[in-house]
């Protein structure tokens, strides 16, 4: 799968329903999808009718051939992601271009060092791809997300997550605005010694995902490397924003 | 604003020219002689087309630029790229 060259295709909208205030999960029947790597992307491709194009990187949650799940949120003054989450509907076919990045990937058997993934917001869609492709290999290295998140509503995922956590795979939240009744912590951001403890540490020599806003991951990534982690360790992917 | 992306982004657009996906590929600055995978440039996708720059010392690595009925590929600032045999 490693090496399959990217391609387009034309995908039918199976399903569009919340999964945020302000994404939305979509559900797509993509027949010549060969399947994808867990962290890969594809390009969206919109088409007005005078012929103007926009196009888009958005993560893949699934692996399987022949269909393609998105988590999309929609940007204030996004040109294409307005459309995907307000105006998309069941039967409607989008362009997509992919299975693209062989960088920001994680694949089963690669190596039994812990794996961390760290999510801001909507960064978690590539590492839930990850999560749910570690537990449907069985793959034995020990896999841990810390996910950094407005509120409790604001999770995508959030059944999947609950479900696939057990042994060998661990979530930590951290709200940012607003905590569920009853949580231990304050809302807050991620400072660097939450990050420090609810991480695997660097003896332990993880390999991290990091995945978020451009802002999120350049903080993330210096702190990660303040408290020992090495730059190599670190893969990286920044999907804009502040 | 600019829209500041890394090299991931570039997936899309280097796939037709080199191998299926080149992100992964380590290629080397000629600024600074750093060594990295194309993924960790710092990208603008706000220039006229797509500009990489070293994430170490900023010079520019490589631009493309669609101009219709070709496509524009710069690797001024690359001296050399790691391919898979």
């Amino acid at each position: 799968m490693r090496h399959r060259r990217p391609a387009w295709h034309v995908a039918t909208v199976v399903e569009t329903r919340p999964e945020t205030p302000n994404a939305v999960r979509l559900v797509l029947d993509v027949p010549t999808w060969p399947g994808s790597e867990a962290g890969t992307h594809l390009d969206v491709r919109l088409t007005a009718p005078d012929g103007y194009q926009a196009t888009r990187s958005y993560s893949v949650a699934t692996s399987e051939p022949g269909r393609v799940v998105l988590g999309i949120d929609e940007l204030p003054d996004g040109e294409v992601s307005p459309f995907l989450v307000r105006e998309v509907l069941a039967g409607d076919e989008l362009e997509i271009h992919g299975p693209l990045g062989s960088y920001f990937v994680w694949r089963p058997g690669q190596s039994g060092r812990p794996v961390q993934l760290i999510a801001g917001g909507s960064g978690v869609v590539p590492l839930y791809a990850m999560a749910a492709a570690h537990a449907a290999a069985s793959d034995p290295s020990p896999f841990r997300l810390l996910y950094s998140v407005r509120t409790p509503a604001y999770v995508y995922f959030r059944d999947e997550l609950a479900a696939l956590a057990g042994p060998s795979f661990a979530v930590d939240h951290v709200y940012t605005r607003q905590a569920p009744p009853g949580w231990d912590e304050p809302a807050g951001r991620l400072t660097r010694d939450s990050l420090a403890s609810t991480t695997f540490a660097p003896h332990e020599r993880p390999r991290i995902f990091v995945c978020g806003s451009t802002g999120f991951v350049e903080t993330v990534v210096a702190w990660l490397l303040e408290l020992g982690h090495a730059a190599h360790d670190i893969l990286t992917e920044r999907f804009g924003g502040l | 604003m600019t829209t500041r992306l890394d090299g991931n982004v570039l997936a899309g657009a280097l796939a037709h020219l080199f191998v299926p996906d080149a992100t992964d590929l380590r290629a080397r600055c000629t600024n600074c002689g750093r060594v990295a995978p194309i993924a960790e440039a710092v990208v603008y996708a706000d220039a006229p087309g797509l500009v990489a720059r070293c994430r170490s010392c900023d010079h520019v690595l490589a631009a493309i630029v669609d101009a219709g009925d070709k496509v524009y590929l710069s690797l001024s600032g690359l001296s050399a790229i790691a391919l898979p045999k």
